[in-house]
């Protein structure tokens, strides 16, 4: 009875570590790629400013952003401070498009520029070139580092906890503190299935693009 | 009147003068061998004429109409020189053919985009595709590649590639077709393939300019032959000329490497 109602509580929790995972991956993809285009911008104040804000964001940890995004714009401003799941995932949606974007400006610069140059000569617009011919290709390449990239955040979720939201961590450590440990310990497996599933998708989706080279 | 003349063509890049003034002109049904070491600006000067590079001085004309001019802020702009360029075509030493497309899909890539600004391209989509894929298949077939339509580039040979890199360029009906080295990527073997291609768009009489170190196929297939030397032409004539009895010593000390 007891095990039962454990599992379900905990699953409820990491309810809460899939949306903050969902909601940080639907933001910082389309972002990271505003960040990646910022740091190759020709305009070199830009890609300056751009470069000093990826350089801080991965400079400094994920836990201390989110404290940061909670507690300074109330400290600082007297603003009214975001919730507690809000500013988790503004904290995470930021820090996540920055390392996207890094990886994204590595694909884009990684295509031959005898790709653009094909397409120029063919009169193509600099926007047909990138969606029809380089964007795939750039796909194709940073699928793996992504992955990796995707995988890390599922367990980065349970950071939140550190301005007290509930996720499954949290959840387990309530048990341990009236002395169950092993709630605890069996959060692996709810973090172990779904990077188990995700790593199926991601492979599914490297075989899918594995028609061309 | 000739199809191209060129006039007085500059190119730097930083404090290196690679074009030092480049005048030539081409008559429409003409094919031009431009040869000449590496480095001294042959792949420079079609990149010119692709627009790849910005030349910083002189005109180019296309059957008289000035399409380029360093001096003419409105012959330079992004948009203007997107519809100029499309009187070159232009066939890479790499081939720089598309991965994620089949060799078809390659060909018909780019007209089928350039046929989103024409006017009737709503009322009249079916029949534009349509026309187009059809040119697709039968420039394809031209290059003897029936079979190979759906294959991906990487399932080509590199003379294979090239030859689909040729009707890609074909495809958008440039007035001057221009070669960069078409066969420095291949194998020996393959080098054939590629020229006999070439060698039957001339005998359409296709206006070509050629920039290759294949001395023994631009005498034969080439109505007129540039040498180049150091940014500058230093030598044009008949291939008979030129190869025959060239006049130049900076030619003769060239083509002695080749003859050797």
């Amino acid at each position: 009875m007891q095990f039962s109602v454990i599992i379900g509580r905990l699953l409820e929790s990491f309810v809460l570590n899939c949306e903050i995972f969902i909601i940080t991956l639907a933001f910082g993809l389309p972002l990271g790629l505003i960040i990646a285009f910022g740091s190759m911008s020709r305009f070199k104040p830009l890609s300056w400013l751009v470069k000093i804000f990826v350089w801080i964001i991965r400079g400094t940890p994920l836990m201390l952003q989110v404290i940061v995004v909670f507690y300074v714009p109330g400290l600082l401003w007297g603003w009214r401070s975001f919730g507690r799941l809000e500013a988790a995932i503004i904290a995470f949606i930021i820090n996540y498009a920055c390392y996207f974007s890094e990886i994204y400006r590595g694909g884009i610069e990684s295509i031959p520029r005898g790709q653009y140059e094909a397409g120029q000569v063919l009169g193509m617009t600099k926007t047909q070139i990138f969606f029809k011919i380089t964007l795939l290709q750039v796909i194709k390449r940073i699928t793996p580092p992504m992955g990796n990239e995707v995988i890390t955040l599922v367990k980065d979720t349970s950071l939140a906890r550190i301005i007290a939201n509930k996720e499954i961590i949290m959840m387990a450590q309530e048990y341990s503190a009236k002395g169950l440990i092993w709630p605890l310990f069996s959060t692996a497996i709810f973090f172990l299935v779904f990077v188990g599933v995700l790593t199926i998708i991601l492979g599914r989706l490297e075989r899918r693009l594995d028609f061309f080279r | 009147m000739p199809v191209l003349e060129v006039i007085n063509l500059q190119k730097n890049f930083g404090n290196l003068e690679v074009l030092k003034g480049i005048d030539f002109s081409l008559e429409k049904g003409e094919a031009l061998s431009i040869i000449g070491s590496s480095g001294s600006g042959k792949t420079t000067l079609l990149r010119c004429l692709n627009f790849l590079e910005r030349p910083d001085a002189g005109r180019i004309l296309i059957n008289g109409e000035t399409i380029f001019d360093a001096d003419d802020p409105s012959t330079l702009s992004e948009s203007e020189i997107r519809k100029k360029r499309l009187h070159f075509g232009l066939v890479f030493q790499d081939f720089n053919l598309f991965p994620q497309y089949t060799a078809l899909q390659n060909v018909i890539l780019a007209p089928e985009l350039l046929a989103r600004s024409r006017a009737d391209y709503n009322s009249n989509k079916k029949a534009i595709l349509n026309e187009i894929d059809n040119e697709a298949r039968r420039l394809l077939a031209q290059m003897g590649l029936t079979d190979k339509l759906g294959y991906y580039p990487h399932q080509l040979s590199g003379g294979q590639k090239q030859r689909v890199a040729i009707a890609r360029a074909l495809a958008m009906g440039p007035d001057i077709l221009c070669f960069d080295e078409p066969t420095s990527a291949l194998d020996p073997e393959l080098t054939g393939e590629v020229l006999k291609v070439i060698r039957s768009l001339a005998d359409k009489n296709t206006t070509m300019i050629i920039v290759t170190h294949e001395m023994q196929f631009a005498r034969e297939l080439s109505n007129r032959v540039i040498f180049m030397d150091d940014g500058l032409v230093v030598e044009q004539g008949s291939p008979k000329e030129v190869f025959g009895n060239p006049k130049e010593e900076r030619t003769k000390q060239f083509l002695s490497r080749y003859n050797n």
